[in-house]
Protein backbone atom coordinates (compact mmCIF):
# COMPACT_ATOMS: atom_id res chain seq x y z
CA UNK A 1 0.00 0.00 0.00
CA UNK A 2 2.66 2.45 1.07
CA UNK A 3 5.22 2.14 -1.78
CA UNK A 4 3.08 2.69 -4.84
CA UNK A 5 4.95 1.76 -8.12
CA UNK A 6 6.59 4.67 -8.84
CA UNK A 7 5.15 5.06 -13.03
CA UNK A 8 1.97 5.29 -11.67
CA UNK A 9 0.90 8.05 -10.39
CA UNK A 10 2.72 11.17 -11.77
CA UNK A 11 0.37 13.80 -10.56
CA UNK A 12 1.54 12.70 -7.37
CA UNK A 13 4.83 15.39 -7.46
CA UNK A 14 2.62 17.84 -5.87
CA UNK A 15 1.42 21.42 -6.97
CA UNK A 16 5.10 21.46 -8.45
CA UNK A 17 4.09 18.81 -11.40
CA UNK A 18 2.80 21.52 -13.56
CA UNK A 19 4.74 20.22 -15.92
CA UNK A 20 3.24 16.53 -15.53
CA UNK A 21 -0.20 18.66 -16.55
CA UNK A 22 -0.38 19.35 -19.87
CA UNK A 23 -2.62 17.63 -22.58
CA UNK A 24 -1.68 14.57 -24.15
CA UNK A 25 -0.73 15.23 -27.97
CA UNK A 26 -3.13 13.15 -28.72
CA UNK A 27 -6.00 15.17 -27.61
CA UNK A 28 -8.95 16.68 -29.85
CA UNK A 29 -11.78 16.57 -28.93
CA UNK A 30 -12.61 17.98 -25.20
CA UNK A 31 -15.79 17.47 -24.18
CA UNK A 32 -17.57 18.92 -20.55
CA UNK A 33 -19.49 17.07 -18.34
CA UNK A 34 -20.91 18.46 -14.89
CA UNK A 35 -20.77 17.09 -11.53
CA UNK A 36 -23.68 18.99 -9.66
CA UNK A 37 -24.91 19.41 -6.71
CA UNK A 38 -25.08 21.10 -2.99
CA UNK A 39 -21.78 21.63 -0.68
CA UNK A 40 -20.90 18.56 0.83
CA UNK A 41 -23.09 16.08 -1.64
CA UNK A 42 -19.87 13.88 -2.51
CA UNK A 43 -18.85 15.88 -6.33
CA UNK A 44 -15.14 16.11 -5.68
CA UNK A 45 -14.80 12.96 -4.25
CA UNK A 46 -16.49 11.06 -7.63
CA UNK A 47 -14.70 13.56 -9.15
CA UNK A 48 -11.33 12.36 -7.75
CA UNK A 49 -12.21 8.80 -7.93
CA UNK A 50 -12.37 8.89 -11.48
CA UNK A 51 -9.66 11.72 -12.82
CA UNK A 52 -6.24 10.94 -14.07
CA UNK A 53 -4.78 14.49 -12.58
CA UNK A 54 -5.48 14.84 -8.93
CA UNK A 55 -8.35 17.47 -9.16
CA UNK A 56 -7.65 21.25 -9.76
CA UNK A 57 -9.72 23.83 -8.61
CA UNK A 58 -10.29 27.64 -9.90
CA UNK A 59 -11.41 30.45 -7.61
CA UNK A 60 -13.94 32.21 -9.10
CA UNK A 61 -15.52 35.46 -8.55
CA UNK A 62 -18.86 35.87 -8.26
CA UNK A 63 -20.87 38.99 -9.51
CA UNK A 64 -21.60 41.83 -7.47
CA UNK A 65 -25.32 40.66 -7.72
CA UNK A 66 -24.67 37.23 -6.54
CA UNK A 67 -22.90 38.88 -3.45
CA UNK A 68 -25.98 40.60 -2.14
CA UNK A 69 -27.90 37.80 -1.92
CA UNK A 70 -25.09 36.21 -0.43
CA UNK A 71 -24.58 36.07 3.49
CA UNK A 72 -22.51 39.39 3.62
CA UNK A 73 -24.39 41.10 6.63
CA UNK A 74 -22.57 43.67 7.79
CA UNK A 75 -19.80 43.86 5.38
CA UNK A 76 -20.83 46.52 3.49
CA UNK A 77 -17.58 47.23 1.14
CA UNK A 78 -17.85 43.52 -0.18
CA UNK A 79 -18.73 43.84 -3.54
CA UNK A 80 -17.68 40.20 -4.70
CA UNK A 81 -17.08 36.33 -2.70
CA UNK A 82 -15.45 33.52 -4.22
CA UNK A 83 -16.27 30.11 -4.65
CA UNK A 84 -13.60 27.10 -5.37
CA UNK A 85 -14.43 25.29 -8.73
CA UNK A 86 -13.01 21.98 -8.50
CA UNK A 87 -12.46 20.12 -11.85
CA UNK A 88 -10.72 16.60 -12.74
CA UNK A 89 -9.61 15.04 -16.59
CA UNK A 90 -9.72 11.87 -17.91
CA UNK A 91 -8.07 10.67 -21.18
CA UNK A 92 -10.64 8.28 -22.77
CA UNK A 93 -8.65 7.58 -25.79
CA UNK A 94 -9.52 8.25 -29.36
CA UNK A 95 -8.24 12.03 -28.89
CA UNK A 96 -11.22 12.24 -26.60
CA UNK A 97 -10.72 13.91 -23.34
CA UNK A 98 -13.61 14.22 -20.84
CA UNK A 99 -13.61 16.99 -18.23
CA UNK A 100 -15.92 16.69 -15.34
CA UNK A 101 -16.93 19.99 -13.28
CA UNK A 102 -17.93 19.93 -9.56
CA UNK A 103 -20.91 22.48 -10.22
CA UNK A 104 -22.04 24.01 -6.57
CA UNK A 105 -26.08 24.60 -7.32
CA UNK A 106 -26.96 26.93 -4.76
CA UNK A 107 -29.38 29.67 -6.74
CA UNK A 108 -26.42 32.36 -5.63
CA UNK A 109 -24.37 31.09 -7.89
CA UNK A 110 -26.53 31.42 -10.59
CA UNK A 111 -24.28 33.46 -13.11
CA UNK A 112 -21.13 31.59 -12.80
CA UNK A 113 -23.63 28.21 -13.67
CA UNK A 114 -24.16 29.75 -16.77
CA UNK A 115 -20.43 30.20 -17.33
CA UNK A 116 -19.49 26.56 -16.77
CA UNK A 117 -22.12 25.21 -18.57
CA UNK A 118 -21.52 26.29 -21.28
CA UNK A 119 -20.51 23.46 -24.24
CA UNK A 120 -21.11 21.06 -21.70
CA UNK A 121 -22.72 17.62 -22.68
CA UNK A 122 -24.68 17.21 -19.91
CA UNK A 123 -24.43 16.90 -15.68
CA UNK A 124 -24.79 14.16 -12.98
CA UNK A 125 -27.09 15.69 -10.34
CA UNK A 126 -25.50 14.24 -7.24
CA UNK A 127 -28.14 13.60 -4.23
CA UNK A 128 -27.40 13.40 -0.96
CA UNK A 129 -30.87 11.62 0.21
CA UNK A 130 -30.38 12.34 3.92
CA UNK A 131 -30.79 16.03 3.02
CA UNK A 132 -32.88 15.88 -0.77
CA UNK A 133 -34.21 19.72 -0.32
CA UNK A 134 -30.86 20.83 -0.52
CA UNK A 135 -30.71 19.21 -4.54
CA UNK A 136 -33.46 21.66 -5.65
CA UNK A 137 -31.74 24.61 -6.04
CA UNK A 138 -29.24 22.47 -8.51
CA UNK A 139 -32.41 20.77 -10.20
CA UNK A 140 -34.18 23.96 -11.14
CA UNK A 141 -30.97 25.49 -12.38
CA UNK A 142 -29.78 22.51 -14.39
CA UNK A 143 -33.65 22.59 -15.87
CA UNK A 144 -33.39 26.67 -16.22
CA UNK A 145 -29.93 25.76 -18.26
CA UNK A 146 -31.60 23.11 -20.57
CA UNK A 147 -28.73 20.55 -19.53
CA UNK A 148 -29.81 16.87 -20.09
CA UNK A 149 -29.18 15.09 -16.91
CA UNK A 150 -29.42 12.63 -14.89
CA UNK A 151 -29.86 11.25 -10.63
CA UNK A 152 -26.80 9.89 -8.75
CA UNK A 153 -27.66 9.12 -5.23
CA UNK A 154 -24.73 9.13 -3.57
CA UNK A 155 -25.29 6.65 -0.41
CA UNK A 156 -23.96 6.86 2.67
CA UNK A 157 -24.20 4.39 5.82
CA UNK A 158 -27.42 5.73 7.23
CA UNK A 159 -29.04 6.78 3.98
CA UNK A 160 -32.74 6.10 4.55
CA UNK A 161 -34.65 3.65 2.17
CA UNK A 162 -36.40 5.33 -0.08
CA UNK A 163 -38.34 3.56 -2.45
CA UNK A 164 -37.60 4.62 -6.24
CA UNK A 165 -40.90 5.76 -6.17
CA UNK A 166 -40.42 8.24 -3.59
CA UNK A 167 -37.27 9.95 -4.60
CA UNK A 168 -38.56 9.98 -7.61
CA UNK A 169 -41.67 12.04 -6.63
CA UNK A 170 -39.92 14.23 -4.33
CA UNK A 171 -37.26 15.05 -6.66
CA UNK A 172 -40.09 16.11 -9.11
CA UNK A 173 -38.38 13.77 -11.74
CA UNK A 174 -39.50 12.92 -15.38
CA UNK A 175 -39.94 9.61 -16.24
CA UNK A 176 -37.09 9.78 -18.48
CA UNK A 177 -34.63 10.42 -16.63
CA UNK A 178 -31.78 8.04 -15.34
CA UNK A 179 -32.05 7.91 -11.51
CA UNK A 180 -28.99 5.46 -10.37
CA UNK A 181 -27.09 4.76 -6.65
CA UNK A 182 -23.64 5.14 -5.99
CA UNK A 183 -20.78 5.00 -4.31
CA UNK A 184 -18.72 8.33 -5.03
CA UNK A 185 -15.21 7.24 -3.21
CA UNK A 186 -15.79 4.03 -5.42
CA UNK A 187 -14.20 4.11 -9.42
CA UNK A 188 -16.34 1.80 -10.91
CA UNK A 189 -19.39 2.92 -9.20
CA UNK A 190 -19.22 6.63 -10.16
CA UNK A 191 -18.07 5.65 -13.50
CA UNK A 192 -21.06 3.69 -13.84
CA UNK A 193 -22.74 6.63 -12.71
CA UNK A 194 -21.25 8.54 -15.57
CA UNK A 195 -22.24 5.81 -18.36
CA UNK A 196 -25.76 6.37 -16.72
CA UNK A 197 -25.94 9.44 -17.80
CA UNK A 198 -23.90 9.49 -21.48
CA UNK A 199 -26.45 6.44 -22.37
CA UNK A 200 -29.43 8.93 -22.01
CA UNK A 201 -27.67 10.99 -23.70
CA UNK A 202 -27.11 8.64 -26.85
CA UNK A 203 -30.92 7.92 -26.45
CA UNK A 204 -31.87 11.20 -26.45
CA UNK A 205 -30.13 11.68 -29.46
CA UNK A 206 -31.22 9.49 -31.58
CA UNK A 207 -33.53 10.73 -34.37
CA UNK A 208 -36.98 10.56 -34.32
CA UNK A 209 -38.43 7.88 -36.47
CA UNK A 210 -41.87 7.83 -36.77
CA UNK B 1 13.05 23.79 -9.29
CA UNK B 2 10.67 26.25 -10.81
CA UNK B 3 8.39 24.34 -8.41
CA UNK B 4 5.60 26.60 -6.98
CA UNK B 5 5.32 27.06 -3.38
CA UNK B 6 1.66 25.81 -2.22
CA UNK B 7 -0.79 29.13 -0.39
CA UNK B 8 -0.45 32.55 -1.72
CA UNK B 9 -1.17 33.23 -5.59
CA UNK B 10 1.94 33.82 -8.06
CA UNK B 11 0.04 37.78 -9.09
CA UNK B 12 -2.79 38.94 -7.48
CA UNK B 13 -5.90 38.80 -9.75
CA UNK B 14 -6.71 42.28 -9.11
CA UNK B 15 -2.87 43.48 -10.46
CA UNK B 16 -2.42 40.23 -13.50
CA UNK B 17 -4.63 41.90 -16.01
CA UNK B 18 -2.89 45.84 -15.69
CA UNK B 19 -6.46 46.66 -14.94
CA UNK B 20 -8.40 45.16 -18.17
CA UNK B 21 -11.61 43.34 -17.05
CA UNK B 22 -12.86 42.31 -20.20
CA UNK B 23 -10.76 39.95 -23.21
CA UNK B 24 -10.26 42.20 -26.12
CA UNK B 25 -11.70 38.63 -27.60
CA UNK B 26 -14.54 36.57 -26.67
CA UNK B 27 -14.15 33.14 -28.21
CA UNK B 28 -12.03 31.64 -25.06
CA UNK B 29 -13.76 28.68 -23.32
CA UNK B 30 -12.96 27.05 -20.32
CA UNK B 31 -11.44 24.26 -22.41
CA UNK B 32 -10.15 26.05 -25.33
CA UNK B 33 -6.71 25.21 -25.78
CA UNK B 34 -3.87 27.32 -25.68
CA UNK B 35 -0.45 26.48 -26.87
CA UNK B 36 2.45 28.54 -26.65
CA UNK B 37 4.37 29.97 -29.71
CA UNK B 38 7.64 28.56 -29.19
CA UNK B 39 9.28 32.27 -30.53
CA UNK B 40 11.51 34.09 -28.64
CA UNK B 41 9.60 35.70 -25.31
CA UNK B 42 9.70 39.76 -26.29
CA UNK B 43 12.03 41.66 -23.17
CA UNK B 44 9.42 44.14 -20.55
CA UNK B 45 6.04 41.25 -20.62
CA UNK B 46 4.55 41.65 -17.86
CA UNK B 47 4.67 39.32 -15.26
CA UNK B 48 1.12 37.62 -15.15
CA UNK B 49 1.96 36.95 -19.10
CA UNK B 50 4.88 35.32 -18.73
CA UNK B 51 3.61 33.33 -16.04
CA UNK B 52 1.39 31.91 -18.36
CA UNK B 53 3.73 31.37 -21.32
CA UNK B 54 5.83 29.78 -18.57
CA UNK B 55 3.20 26.96 -17.69
CA UNK B 56 2.62 26.66 -21.49
CA UNK B 57 6.24 25.32 -21.97
CA UNK B 58 6.48 21.94 -22.90
CA UNK B 59 2.59 21.25 -23.67
CA UNK B 60 -0.74 22.49 -24.26
CA UNK B 61 -3.28 23.03 -21.76
CA UNK B 62 -6.85 24.46 -21.32
CA UNK B 63 -8.26 27.86 -20.29
CA UNK B 64 -9.10 26.40 -17.17
CA UNK B 65 -6.14 24.51 -16.28
CA UNK B 66 -4.10 27.38 -17.49
CA UNK B 67 -6.07 29.42 -14.54
CA UNK B 68 -6.03 26.80 -11.57
CA UNK B 69 -1.70 26.15 -12.00
CA UNK B 70 -1.58 30.40 -11.87
CA UNK B 71 -4.26 30.28 -9.37
CA UNK B 72 -5.72 33.29 -11.20
CA UNK B 73 -9.55 33.01 -11.63
CA UNK B 74 -10.73 32.19 -15.53
CA UNK B 75 -11.83 35.46 -16.18
CA UNK B 76 -8.31 37.01 -15.50
CA UNK B 77 -6.61 34.13 -18.07
CA UNK B 78 -8.94 34.96 -20.54
CA UNK B 79 -8.01 38.58 -20.46
CA UNK B 80 -3.92 37.63 -20.20
CA UNK B 81 -4.80 34.79 -23.46
CA UNK B 82 -6.10 37.31 -25.11
CA UNK B 83 -3.58 39.63 -25.12
CA UNK B 84 -0.96 36.69 -25.87
CA UNK B 85 -2.71 36.19 -28.62
CA UNK B 86 -3.09 39.62 -29.90
CA UNK B 87 0.49 39.44 -30.08
CA UNK B 88 1.16 35.91 -31.53
CA UNK B 89 2.30 34.49 -28.60
CA UNK B 90 -0.02 32.08 -28.14
CA UNK B 91 -2.65 30.39 -30.15
CA UNK B 92 -5.64 28.68 -29.11
CA UNK B 93 -8.22 26.49 -30.21
CA UNK B 94 -11.45 25.48 -29.45
CA UNK B 95 -12.54 22.83 -27.22
CA UNK B 96 -13.67 20.70 -30.01
CA UNK B 97 -12.13 21.28 -33.66
CA UNK B 98 -14.67 22.99 -35.90
CA UNK B 99 -13.83 20.65 -38.38
CA UNK B 100 -15.38 17.98 -36.57
CA UNK B 101 -18.70 19.12 -35.81
CA UNK B 102 -21.10 17.78 -35.70
CA UNK B 103 -19.57 14.81 -34.09
CA UNK B 104 -22.03 12.28 -34.10
CA UNK B 105 -20.06 9.37 -32.60
CA UNK B 106 -19.07 11.47 -29.87
CA UNK B 107 -21.12 10.27 -27.26
CA UNK B 108 -20.15 6.74 -28.00
CA UNK B 109 -16.84 6.90 -27.96
CA UNK B 110 -17.24 8.97 -24.45
CA UNK B 111 -19.56 5.86 -23.14
CA UNK B 112 -16.93 3.34 -24.83
CA UNK B 113 -13.95 5.34 -22.86
CA UNK B 114 -15.59 5.39 -19.86
CA UNK B 115 -16.42 1.38 -20.07
CA UNK B 116 -12.76 0.68 -20.94
CA UNK B 117 -11.56 2.54 -17.98
CA UNK B 118 -13.93 0.21 -15.38
CA UNK B 119 -11.07 -2.30 -13.17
Amino acid sequence: MASAPSSSSPGSTGAAGARGIHLPDTARELVKILVAGPFGVGKTTLIDSVSEIRPLHTEEHLSEASARVDDLAGVRDKTTTTVAIDFGRISLGGGVVLYLFGTPGQERFRSLWADIAYGALGALVLVDTRRIDDSFDVLGLVEETGLPYAVALNTFPDSRPYTEEQLRRSLDLEAGTPMVTCDARDTNSSIDALLALVQHLIARNRPETR
Amino acid sequence: MTGRRGGRPLVPAYLSTGGVARPSRNSLERLSVLTGGGGPEPAGLPAAQHALLDVLDGGSLTVVETAALLELPVSAVRVLAAELIDQGLVSARPPIPVAALPAPDLLKRVADGLRALKQ
